[in-house]
């Protein structure tokens, strides 16, 4: 590089902004970093909860309601979710989500006169077969999710409700 | 592409004048440091808005997780101090901030004061400056309160005290700023819309007050 190449006031202005730039970087790196710690955060656990005894289940899916402890920031408390629970043909315990994939509303079973037997979502006619899959056509995109289940001493334990692929 | 993007604009607006009417704006030598160390005096002016650029920034971001509410406020401040990346140094700029934004605007009126700057014509810029330190002096007895402690609570029962004692006026003052008869809830909420809102706003409007005064009346020559 040749001492024509850079003028002193072309240096000087590097310079001021280099360092200005730097100080100010160091000012507002923690704020903007605080500011985006919900983003980085890792999704919580949740424990297993007893919901109900199996033989309470058939094949036709009720409707069980369960508390969860909830921990939002400084606030922890109770709070109560649902599901859709029935036993299919081969046995196993299904346990579906009752919160539409398409933008969140509540799903309710067989009430839809005109479709029997699938779960129905009255905010935008959504529907879906019993196993949770969407409808083609209608406006969900994805089946219901499905929460983590297990069985012990004749009680039922849910989890959290985890996505599926889309139909 | 940004010097397009400046071009674009400036063709439109004519935005050249405003920022080079700052930039090419020239320090006077008896305040430049450079030229005598001893007028590094001169910076405790530019410190003390430096900081109040810095109280107002951290204060944005502590709103993100403060409530100003007598259950929750002292729960999310230490959920924000201890569970979120970087909580402690964010709320430590707004702490260390706030009592340094002092320290440095009183530095400040003690060079104003002693080099007799605030003389005719100058009268006026002093009084508004004063008025900016009493804005200040609001911000931090506000905000001392806001964490919700029992140092906050104290405090804050002590210097409403200290307004009762004003004659006549005192009982209402009392009331006024507890929001009520005790110091709780409804203080809590006043104070928080005061310290956010209220004197920031003054202390916006009165600093751009004391800028536009120097640029008017150019700094005071030398001693």
């Amino acid at each position: 590089m040749s001492k024509e190449d850079i003028s002193r006031r072309q240096f000087l202005n590097y310079t001021l902004t280099g360092v200005g730039g730097f100080m100010a970087a160091g000012m507002l790196m923690p704020m903007v970093r605080f500011a985006l710690d919900p983003i980085l955060k890792e999704g919580s656990d949740q424990k297993l909860v007893a919901v109900t005894s199996i033989e309470e289940l058939s094949n036709e899916p009720k409707r069980f309601d369960f508390k969860i402890k909830q921990k939002d920031g400084w606030y922890e408390s109770d709070v109560t979710q649902s599901a859709w629970v029935y036993k299919a043909k081969n046995g196993d315990i299904i346990a579906l989500s009752p919160i539409c994939k398409h933008l969140g509303c509540t799903v309710d079973w067989n009430t839809d006169p005109s479709h029997p037997n699938q779960f129905f979502c009255p905010c935008h006619l959504g529907r879906y077969t019993k196993d949770g899959t969407n409808v083609k056509g209608t406006a969900p995109l994805a089946p219901l999710d499905v929460y983590d289940s297990q069985v012990k001493d004749g009680k039922l334990y849910l989890g959290k409700a985890k996505p599926r692929k889309g139909a | 592409m940004l010097q397009k993007i400046y071009d674009w604009v400036d063709e439109r607006l004519d935005i050249t004048p405003l920022w080079r009417d700052v930039a090419d704006h020239e320090v006077p030598e008896h305040v430049n440091p450079a030229h005598h160390f001893s007028a590094f005096v001169y910076c405790f002016g530019g410190l003390t808005f430096f900081i109040t650029v810095i109280q107002i920034l951290s204060g944005m971001f502590l709103t993100m997780y403060y409530v100003p509410d007598i259950v929750n406020a002292w729960e999310s401040v230490y959920y924000l101090q201890n569970e979120v990346a970087f909580g402690v140094i964010v709320r430590g700029m707004h702490h260390w901030g706030a009592s340094l934004v002092i320290v440095m605007m009183f530095l400040h009126t003690l060079r104003v004061f002693f080099q007799g700057a605030y003389k005719k014509p100058r009268e006026l810029n002093w009084v508004v400056g004063v008025l900016i330190f009493f804005v200040m002096l609001g911000l931090g007895f506000t905000g001392y309160l806001l964490p919700w402690d029992m140092k906050a609570l104290f405090a804050t029962k002590v210097g409403i005290e200290i307004a009762m004692t004003i004659p006549v006026v005192g009982p209402i003052a009392k009331t006024f700023l507890a929001g009520g008869e005790i110091i709780g809830a409804q203080t809590l909420t006043r104070f928080f819309a005061i310290h956010v809102f209220f004197l920031p706003a003054a202390l916006l409007g009165l600093m751009g007050a004391h800028f536009l005064m120097i640029r008017k009346q150019g700094i005071s020559g030398p001693l």
